[in-house]
């Protein structure tokens, strides 16, 4: 049993750094680790669901604004691209913030190939987090469930 | 700094106001404030800020966004400064230029911080408005 134990928590403490050294993460997440505590287990589970839960309804805005061809509307996406970098900056979702910059400058250049090609990008940027958060937060769920403390990883 | 070592400023008493439309900064911020032992509550937008206020509700510390639906972060500051408000109002907010900061400012803030808020800056806050002493 302590076995298993030891073996998840290095798993665990090895794809967490994995997450910050590929850029997935960054010190924002961190800090939303610090305020998870006992009256407050899945704080972090809690805020990142939020957090795709925003991600899902502003893509889906914006791709209905591009889809309106000829008559695009770039103020509104350029208002769902800010509310989506302040949200994924608050969480430490490092690359769909760095994508959300990018897609930002390409709505204030009214640079509608790049909106496109970017909202793509931010798409499957946000869907891989949420799956590489999901492995994370079951890892966790197996040391508890096999008796052990998730460890604290210091990147 | 330590979970450990987090001030508990709940014997002071204190009460916050979260103003943001945004839920993800709402949880977080609330979760923040909370982790230090503050009372707080959270609108959604400028005007519920306004109209929690005009029900005769008051607070130590307005934590202020400046990008709101119906009434923003600086309308909403230059109301309640209009209405007597002298509660503590610190604007919380991605944008960072000078002019926008300097506009959000000149509105009645009492102090300026960029998002994303974390306990450190929270603490700054905290501490510029004499609410937490360092020891």
């Amino acid at each position: 049993m302590d076995t298993l134990i030891a073996q998840l928590q290095r798993q665990f403490r090895d794809y967490t750094i994995s997450l910050y050294q590929q850029g997935f993460l960054d010190d924002q997440f961190t800090e939303l680790k610090k305020l998870q505590d006992e009256c407050s287990p899945d704080f972090v589970a809690e805020v990142v669901t939020l957090f795709f839960e925003d991600c899902e309804k502003l893509i889906s805005n914006m791709a209905r604004a591009l889809d309106q061809t000829g008559n695009v509307d770039f103020k509104l996406v350029g208002s769902s691209v800010h509310q989506l970098k302040g949200s994924s900056s608050s969480v430490g979702a490092k690359k769909v913030k760095g994508l959300c910059v990018t897609l930002k400058d390409c709505c204030d250049s009214q640079n509608f190939e790049g909106c496109v090609r970017c909202l793509q990008q931010v798409d499957i940027e946000y869907k891989t987090l949420r799956a590489k958060l999901q492995d994370l937060f079951n890892l966790e769920q197996q040391i508890v469930q096999a008796g052990g403390r998730i460890p604290q990883v210091d990147i | 700094m330590t979970r450990e070592e987090l001030p508990n400023l709940a014997e002071s008493k204190l009460t916050a106001l979260v103003v943001d439309d945004n839920f993800v900064n709402q949880s977080i911020h609330q979760k923040l404030l909370a982790r230090l032992g503050i009372t707080n509550e959270v609108v959604c937008n400028g005007k519920e800020a306004v109209d929690a206020h005009c029900s005769g509700r008051n607070y130590d510390l307005i934590l202020m966004d400046m990008d709101m639906p119906i009434m923003n972060g600086i309308q909403a500051t230059k109301r309640l400064r209009e209405m007597g408000i002298e509660s503590k109002i610190a604007g919380v907010t991605t944008r960072a230029n000078e002019g926008e900061k300097k506009e959000f400012m000149e509105a009645g803030l009492n102090d300026f911080q960029e998002k994303p808020l974390t306990i450190s800056k929270l603490l700054s806050i905290l501490h510029k408005f004499d609410f937490y002493v360092q020891t």
